[in-house]
Parts: structure tokens; C-alpha cells; sequence
């Protein structure tokens, strides 16, 4: 039998594990409350897809036919303390009369920046020695797929990027 | 004095600090272990230094966009002390990771984690991990164009995984691309949540310091039996412990004083790492290089066939984190002293052979193309055949000498080409140049015909013999 330790020591068993019981559901919907809320916002950036925008990079003029020029533009982000980090870049190259390719800046390796380097007609990359040739086929390293292009269209003599993800090898948005 | 003294009385008294504090700081500890355990005290002198300076600097920094760089300038350059305080938290950083890796290794060598400290080593590899992560996102609140980049190559890494990939590498971000919310999480995680787990994991740490003690020097002929172990450890303190409070701290004391000076001196003469150029992703000049405690992974990352990458990314840290935590549950008993453990021996000499090599591969980073390279001097081409002097101007521009080297000048990605002359003849040569090789593009389509002849020419004039004699008038530049 259950000895009595005081006078309000719960002495049936059933009590007892019924207030054990009680108090740990309650402590975890506490928890659950105070923590759930904080998770989805930090998780929300992962909901909420910004919606793709054209940017514009230039006039029909700036970009002479088959010449590889490096363009900035901003991302489709819209926090206003951003500054020059919501900024990216493109190699926009013209083809042709209202033509153009615009590459994305970022290694299909790991993301770094690839450079163009107009006298070997190639992409270079500084981490870890990815080279790609001039319609971004993978030419030498560890780069496993080509450079991204981002949507580019020309509006009233002006060139537009549309603005996409970063590359990920896993996600092919672009 | 009398006052003082009562008041400190009563806050003893009410407090319980000789009854509860004291007993622990008194705590009995082998008398033999000396300066070979100050190397965990000192971890946690490291850590005081990064919580102190940490919270000075977070006064001034501003977590946001444009501005952190901005901030960041302040904190150099024209706040009182901000220079000393930026390069206190740096060699803070790098005394604490140095300091846990000693620790740990000194630890390993002794088997102190054999029965029953299992849990003491298993907090500590996590420790270490944190310790990492620390290193890692600190490297990014230094937000300029390096820090930008090196976000984004970890969230390419992220992005490797199957699946989850795309999801961690957002969450990592703070949306698609790098952005406002990119750096605010990283300060987030810096200063609240990793330090959080650091004060717990060093508490459960110590704690179990106290309840299982700190083991003594590895002796040959006292291998640990778990059934007698702490009958055995309890008679030998017994007979010839010292309490910690005084009699071995002072050791502590005296080698966290030498690593405080490291730390203010290093800060002092060197300074804290400079800031690159301001965090632009769409500045592509930068060339990101992670801080030195990953130079290692950033040289396994980049010699590794592709085939293999994805899976050392994600799976090395993962590996290396269980890998290590399970090191007690494979052997908790038997011989602790080095003598008798020669793998355990080997295993701690290979790695830091390993890690040595790696680092300093890193640091050179051999694979990188070298964009600065100058041309090559007339010197060194040392002919006045118009179409040779031609073709040396076009291994410069076109690239070629990102990668290969031509007596001390340009990179190492691919072979050097000083004595290209002797090993390949003029058709080889012609054929890798157009059809490109094992690494190498092809540059038919960037090399006019007359361009190409004029190059091979060039190439062809390069041999040992050549180098001896071109180099003659300027052979420092050989040895540069
Ligand atoms: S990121 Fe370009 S080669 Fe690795």
C-alpha cells in the first residue's frame, strides 16, 4: 500500500500518474506554442517565392553583336535594407539583331563568380578552376553542368533580364 | 573592512558557495596530470574572450545589407579600440578552434575517453562541431564581397543534397538568392543560437568533469576494467590526489594568461583579417577563399573527380561528426597509454600529416587559374624572331598562362610548359591546342590559324636549355 510521506503527498498511484501525465502534455503544448510560431517565420523565406521581375540592364545600343558584356542588375527580393547584396550579375551576350544570351554570374560548381576572358573566348572560374567555352558548355574542372541562362527579352530598344534563383545543380528553375 | 567582510559573510551564507561552490573548485585530481590538461581550461578561456569581445562588437555592428560593410569600416578604422577588439575576436576564433583540437587530440592519445568519460568526449566532438559552425558563420558576419561568395557556396553545397537540397539552400539564403535576409539569420545563429549551445554543451562538459573526474596519465601496466575502474581510480586519489583549488589550477591559470597574451599580440601586430571589396553579388572579381581552419575542405573539395563530390560535400562533415562521437563505444576499455595503441597513434599522425598537407594546398590553391600573371618578359623569351615574340604576347593574352606555367610565371592548374618545347613536337603541339586534353579547353575556335602557327613557334622554342640561357639575365624571376 501507498504509505502517506505528508499530508498532501497524492497517495493513490492513479492520481499520481495522472498528474505526471497531465503536466508533461501541458508542458509540451507550452512548448509547441511557444516555439511553432518562430519556426515557420524562419522558415517562411521557403513559402513565399518572390515573383520573377524584368529588370532593365541597358539600351539596344550598349551591346554590340557578339560581344560578351558583364550586366547588374537587382534581385527580385524587395527588403528595402538590402542595399548592393540584392544586386547580381549576368554575362549578356547579343547574337543577333534582338538576340541575346544572358549567363548567369555563378559557377555551376559551387556558385562562385566565372569570368569572361574576351581573348581565349572562354569563362573562367577563381575557386576551383572551372572553365567553360563561350556558349557555356563545362571545357575543363569540376563544374558537372553548363552555365544557367536567365530569360532576356527586348522591349521599346531597351534589354530586360528577368531575374531566377541561384543555379543549384539540384534545382534546374533556370 | 568589517563591514565588507559581514556583508560577504552573508552573501556566502545565503548564496551556498562555500558549501556548494567550493567542494567542486577543491575537487581531488591526480597529481600527475600537470601542464599536459590545461588545454581544455584554456579552450574555455578562448571561449570568455569571443562571449566579451563578441558582445562589445555586436554593439556596433549593424546586422543588415549594405550596412554591416559599412559598420564593419567604422569598427576598423575609426572607432576607439575597434581595430583591437576586430582582431581579438579573429585570433580568439582561431585560439579556440587550435585549442579544442589540442584538447581533443591530447585526449584521444591518452584514451581519456575510455570508460566510463565516454559522454565527456561524445560533448566534446559536438562541441567541436559548434566550434566549427562558429568559425564558419563568424567568417560571414566579416560581410564583404568573401563573405557573400562564401554563402553562396555553402548553399550550393546544401543545394547538393537530393531532395532537400533546394529547400536547406533557400533556408540558408533567406529566400533565392543572396539578399537582406541573408546576413540577419547568419547573425541570428552567430551570436544567439550556436553560442546557446556552446554554454550548454560546456556545462554538461564540466559537469561531467566533476562526476566522473579528470583521469589520470595513461600508465602501461593500469588498463581500464569498467568493472573496477572507479574503485581502482577512487583508492589511487585517495593516496595521491591534490585538490584542483589551488594545487593544479595554477597551472591553468598560467597557460591561459600565455594564450591571452597570443591573443592581444596577434591582435596588436597583425590585426584582424582586412575587409575585401563590399558585398556585391554581382561583382565578379572577387575570388572567395574560405578562412584558414577550412583550407583543408576547400582543397578536398576542389582535387576531388566530380563523380566523388557530391557525396564527400555532404557526407564528410556527417561522417567525420559520427565518426568521431563513436570512437568511445568502439573501444571504452583496455590499454589507455600511447605505447600499446599504435593505431590510435598513427591515426592522430596521418591526420594531421593530412591536414597540414591539405591546408597548405589549400593556401596555395594550385587548381585556381592565377588572372593577375604578368607577360613574359623579353628575357625569358629571348629571341628576336618576330613570329616567337608574337606567339609569347598570345600565350599571355589568351589565357594560357592562367594555367600553365612558363618559368616562374603563370598558374599551376595545368602542366608547365617551360620545357613544352622538348616534350611535345610541333604537330602534338598544334593538335592539343585545337582539340584541348584531360582538363584543357579546346581553342580552335579562339585561335586564328596564323595566331595558332605563331604560339606553336613560341612553345616549340621553350626547353631546358632554353631556360638556362633566357633566364640567365633575370633568374631571380625563376625562383619567384
Ligand atoms: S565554384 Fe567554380 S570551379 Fe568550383
Amino acid at each position: 500500500m501507498c504509505k502517506k510521506e505528508n499530508e498532501n503527498f497524492p497517495c493513490a498511484a492513479d492520481r499520481r500518474s495522472f498528474l505526471n501525465r497531465l503536466s508533461l502534455a501541458l508542458a509540451g503544448l507550452v512548448g509547441a506554442a511557444m516555439s511553432l510560431p518562430p519556426i515557420a517565420y524562419v522558415l517562411s523565406p521557403l513559402l513565399s517565392k518572390p515573383r520573377r521581375k524584368w529588370r532593365d540592364v541597358g539600351g539596344l545600343g550598349e551591346f554590340p553583336i557578339g560581344e560578351t558584356k558583364l550586366v547588374k542588375f537587382q534581385d527580385a527580393t524587395s527588403t528595402a535594407w538590402a542595399g548592393n547584396t540584392a544586386m547580381t550579375g549576368a554575362w549578356l551576350r547579343r547574337i543577333g539583331e534582338d538576340q541575346f544570351i544572358a549567363f548567369s554570374v555563378n559557377c555551376r560548381h559551387l556558385g562562385c563568380p566565372v569570368r569572361w576572358v574576351n581573348d581565349a573566348k572562354l569563362f573562367m572560374c577563381p575557386c576551383h578552376g572551372g572553365v567553360y567555352y563561350e556558349d557555356g558548355a563545362v571545357a575543363a574542372g569540376p563544374p558537372p553542368e553548363a552555365l544557367a541562362r536567365y530569360p532576356v527579352r527586348v522591349v521599346d530598344g531597351k534589354v530586360e533580364v528577368e531575374t531566377s534563383p541561384i543555379p543549384l545543380t539540384t534545382n534546374d528553375l533556370v | 573592512m568589517k563591514l565588507i567582510k559581514s556583508i560577504l559573510g552573508w552573501l556566502d551564507d545565503r548564496s551556498g558557495f562555500s558549501d556548494v561552490v567550493m567542494p567542486m573548485l577543491r575537487h581531488v585530481v591526480p597529481d600527475n596530470a600537470r601542464w599536459w590538461y590545461v588545454f581544455g581550461s584554456a579552450t574555455l578561456c578562448a571561449f570568455a574572450v569571443q562571449v566579451i569581445s563578441g558582445i562589445a562588437l555586436a554593439t556596433t555592428y549593424v546586422p543588415g545589407g549594405e550596412a554591416a560593410y559599412e559598420s564593419l569600416l567604422y569598427i576598423t578604422n575609426e572607432a576607439p579600440l575597434g581595430n583591437l577588439l576586430r582582431g581579438m575576436h579573429y585570433y580568439g576564433a582561431t585560439a579556440m578552434v587550435v585549442l579544442a583540437i589540442i584538447h581533443m587530440t591530447q585526449v584521444f592519445l591518452h584514451a581519456a575517453y575510455k570508460y566510463p568519460r565516454e559522454l565527456n568526449w561524445m560533448s566534446g566532438v559536438v562541441l567541436l562541431f559548434v566550434v566549427l559552425g562558429m568559425s564558419f558563420t563568424g567568417q560571414l558576419l566579416r560581410w564583404d564581397a568573401n563573405g557573400v561568395w562564401s554563402v553562396t557556396v555553402a548553399a550550393e553545397m546544401a543545394g547538393r543534397a537530393p531532395l532537400v537540397g533546394p529547400v536547406i539552400a533557400h533556408a540558408i539564403l533567406g529566400g533565392e538568392t543572396v539578399g537582406g535576409s541573408t546576413l540577419t539569420r547568419f547573425f541570428a545563429i552567430h551570436v544567439f543560437v550556436l553560442p546557446g549551445l556552446i554554454f550548454a554543451g560546456v556545462g554538461l562538459h564540466l559537469w561531467l568533469v566533476l562526476r566522473h573526474g579528470i583521469s589520470e596519465m595513461p600508465k602501461v601496466d593500469e588498463p581500464v576494467n569498467p568493472a573496477t575502474y572507479k574503485e581502482e581510480y577512487e583508492a589511487r586519489l585517495e593516496k595521491t590526489g591534490v585538490p584542483f583549488w589551488p594545487i593544479a589550477a595554477w597551472r591553468d591559470a598560467v597557460f591561459s594568461i600565455v594564450v591571452m597574451a597570443l591573443i592581444i599580440g596577434c591582435a596588436l601586430f597583425f590585426g584582424p583579417p582586412a575587409l575585401g571589396t563590399a558585398p556585391d553579388p554581382s561583382d565578379i572579381n572577387a575570388n572567395p577563399m574560405p578562412d584558414w581552419y577550412f583550407w583543408w575542405y576547400f582543397a578536398i573539395l576542389s582535387m576531388l573527380p566530380p563523380q566523388l563530390e557530391t557525396f564527400v560535400i555532404l557526407g564528410l562533415p556527417v561522417v567525420g561528426l559520427l565518426g568521431l562521437i563513436v570512437v568511445p563505444m568502439f573501444s571504452n576499455k583496455g590499454d589507455r597509454a600511447p605505447s600499446r595503441r599504435p593505431w590510435a597513434v598513427g591515426t592522430v599522425v596521418f591526420g594531421f600529416t593530412a591536414l597540414v598537407v591539405l591546408t597548405i594546398y589549400g593556401y596555395k590553391k594550385p587548381w585556381s587559374p592565377d588572372f593577375g600573371v604578368k607577360p613574359l618578359p623579353a628575357s625569358l623569351v629571348a629571341s628576336s624572331d618576330p613570329a616567337i615574340i608574337h606567339g609569347a604576347e598570345l600565350v599571355h593574352q589568351k589565357g594560357c598562362m592562367y594555367c600553365h606555367e612558363v618559368d616562374g610565371y603563370g598558374g599551376h592548374r595545368g602542366p608547365g610548359l617551360s620545357d613544352i618545347g622538348q616534350r611535345l613536337t610541333q604537330p602534338e603541339l598544334i593538335i592539343r591546342i585545337n582539340n584541348g586534353g584531360y582538363n584543357m579547353p579546346s581553342f580552335a575556335a579562339s585561335l586564328t590559324a596564323a595566331e595558332l602557327t605563331d604560339m606553336v613557334a613560341f612553345l616549340e622554342t621553350r626547353s631546358s636549355s632554353s631556360v638556362r640561357k633566357g633566364s640567365a639575365p633575370s633568374g631571380s624571376h625563376v625562383t619567384e
